[in-house]
């Protein structure tokens, strides 16, 4: 399958791969998926004042769309409020990356990826879960 | 482009300059229908496809009149499968095959079975083989066909023929074998194998596309096989179709080439693919997939653990490869064939299939082993699994949520 230049992009010079403290109660951390499935994404952000989230990190076991999609992800995190950070969609991945029909599962992962990550941070912060819709797989 | 080294010669293989230069008088000059009894043009194609005959059946051991050209193997396995199921349904309509075997055989057998077939899908142990003693077992009095793969095409173990054969014939049953992957690199000989019906195909051996033989036993027992299309009564009636005699002539040059030069190829072919698989299986965490007694000599497949199958292939683009993975739906059904053997989905995920050719170099499976160490390690750098292994955390104890 041909991928998209800009998945070949993120692909090879992925952007903020590593690990944040997963203890620090400024880091929430979200872990998808499953390696029997063939994907597993783990994204952390680490959350500074007024709820802006100051840095993202991912690491990805999947294919090139699944990495590109985390990778991407991250780079939308950062700077962004934990409200705006909860808007967005995996049809913007979908679309920023031209992934194909086969590939969509791994923009709904990068997505419940973020919300995870955010609900951990929330949780760790005394606030309450959100309640998450089913992602349209 | 700069064109990547091909290490997926299972799938296909080049055709060899050699059997080019044989088909080609056959598609100008030589146009003749090879059934024409009538005139020069005729008898010249019948001359190139008796002669390709002989080719043929010098390197399997058999008559030439013992060979049925079809369009290949997946062909060649139909009307071996459905024919014998119809001419001897008198006897009996079980048959027994395994798990690993190629899609043309079992979803031959699963459509039998909706025309009142009963299947044995024998299991492999670890290694890829078959248990002998399970086969024994599934045998009944109305088993009218064992049939069992020569060679795997994913992991290359030789299943042991010989001893299938003869439980086969203990009972009764006739034994067929696609032996696709087998034939021109491993000597393969009908009598001292007892195979009674056997597939192939020319485009695994350095020949055409298109073209392919079912060898049907004529003595001790004479098979016959049921007729899968009806017409010119071509190849003693079991393969209705004006013969594909350029394919046909460069399958028997390319079978002739193997013959010659299996011998020292196989012995180069081992030696590069041993080289690639020790030193990759150096590699933390990498697992060599099926028996590695009794296999084929040119291929290797490896699982990577904590990296997938896909993604590895992308690193790898330079190299053609196949992986165990198929990602491409959303089902994200990794192989059938690692899964039989109890590979866990996440190692069969993680699987290469290297297939090595009479084209391969031992500079191209030293960039091999280049990219593969590169791509291995570039992802185990993005794999979170990987990380959560080097501290010790048991990825078995964790609960994923499952999507």
């Amino acid at each position: 399958m041909a991928y998209s230049e800009k998945v070949i992009d993120h692909y090879n010079n992925p952007r903020n791969v590593g690990t944040l403290n997963k203890d620090s109660k400024f880091v929430g951390t979200g872990l998808v998926g499953a390696p029997e499935c063939g994907d597993v994404m783990r994204l952390q952000i680490e959350v500074g004042e007024d709820n802006v989230i100051t840095d993202a990190k991912f690491k990805t076991f999947g294919c090139g769309s699944a990495i590109a999609s985390s990778s991407l992800a991250t780079e939308w995190l950062k700077g962004k409020t934990i409200d705006e950070a909860l808007s967005i969609d995996n049809m913007d991945i979908v679309e920023e990356l031209a992934l194909p029909p086969v590939k969509i599962h791994c923009s709904v992962l990068a997505e419940d990826a973020i919300k995870s990550a955010i609900n951990d941070y929330r949780v760790k912060n005394g606030l309450e879960a959100i309640v998450l819709e089913k992602s349209h797989h | 482009m700069k064109q990547p080294i091909y290490l997926d010669n299972n799938a296909t293989t080049p055709l060899d300059p050699r059997v080019l230069e044989a088909m080609l008088p056959y598609f100008t000059e030589k146009f003749g229908n090879a059934a024409s009894r009538n005139h020069a043009f005729g008898w010249v194609a019948e001359e190139g496809v008796d002669y390709a005959r002989e080719q043929v059946a010098k390197l399997i051991g058999c008559t030439e009149k013992e060979i049925i050209f079809t369009s290949g193997a997946t062909e060649a396995d139909n009307l071996a499968i459905k024919g014998v199921f119809e001419m001897y349904k008198e006897k009996g309509n079980h048959i027994i095959t395994a798990v690993t075997e190629h899609k043309a055989v079992l979803d031959t057998c699963k459509h039998l079975e909706k025309n009142g077939a009963r299947v044995t899908y024998l299991g492999v142990k670890e290694d890829g083989l078959i248990d002998l003693a399970e086969l024994e077992a599934a045998m009944t009095p109305e088993t009218i066909l064992v049939s069992i793969m020569y060679g795997n095409n994913e992991i290359g173990v030789i299943q042991p023929v010989k001893e299938i054969a003869a439980i086969a014939h203990k009972h009764g049953a006739l034994f067929m074998t696609d032996a696709t992957q087998a034939v021109g690199k491993i000597p393969v000989d009908v009598n001292a194998d007892g195979i009674d019906l056997m597939a192939f195909s020319a485009h695994k051996m350095y020949g055409p596309k298109g073209v392919g033989v079912l060898y049907v036993r004529r003595k001790n027992p004479r098979v016959k096989v049921t007729a899968q299309m009806d017409g010119g009564g071509h190849e003693r009636g079991m393969r209705s179709g004006t013969l594909n005699v350029p394919g046909i002539v460069g399958l028997g040059k390319a079978c002739e080439l193997c013959r010659l030069e299996m011998e020292s190829e196989s012995a180069r072919l081992s030696a590069l693919r041993d080289k690639l698989e020790t030193t990759l299986n150096k590699m933390e965490e990498s697992y060599v997939n099926g028996n590695t007694q009794h296999r084929l000599p040119h291929v290797a497949n490896i699982s990577f653990k904590y990296v997938e199958g896909e993604g590895l292939m992308m690193a790898m683009s330079d190299l053609a490869v196949s992986s165990g993975s198929a990602c491409t739906s959303a089902s994200l059904e990794p192989s059938y064939v690692l899964k039989s053997l109890g590979l866990s989905d996440d190692l069969a995920h993680s699987s290469i299939r290297y297939g090595l050719g009479r084209f391969t170099t031992e500079e191209e499976i030293d960039q091999a082993i280049e990219v593969t160490q590169k791509a291995v390690n570039h992802l185990r750098e993005l794999s979170p699994l990987w990380e959560m292994f080097k501290e010790g955390i048991d990825l078995s104890k964790i609960e994923w949520a499952e999507h």
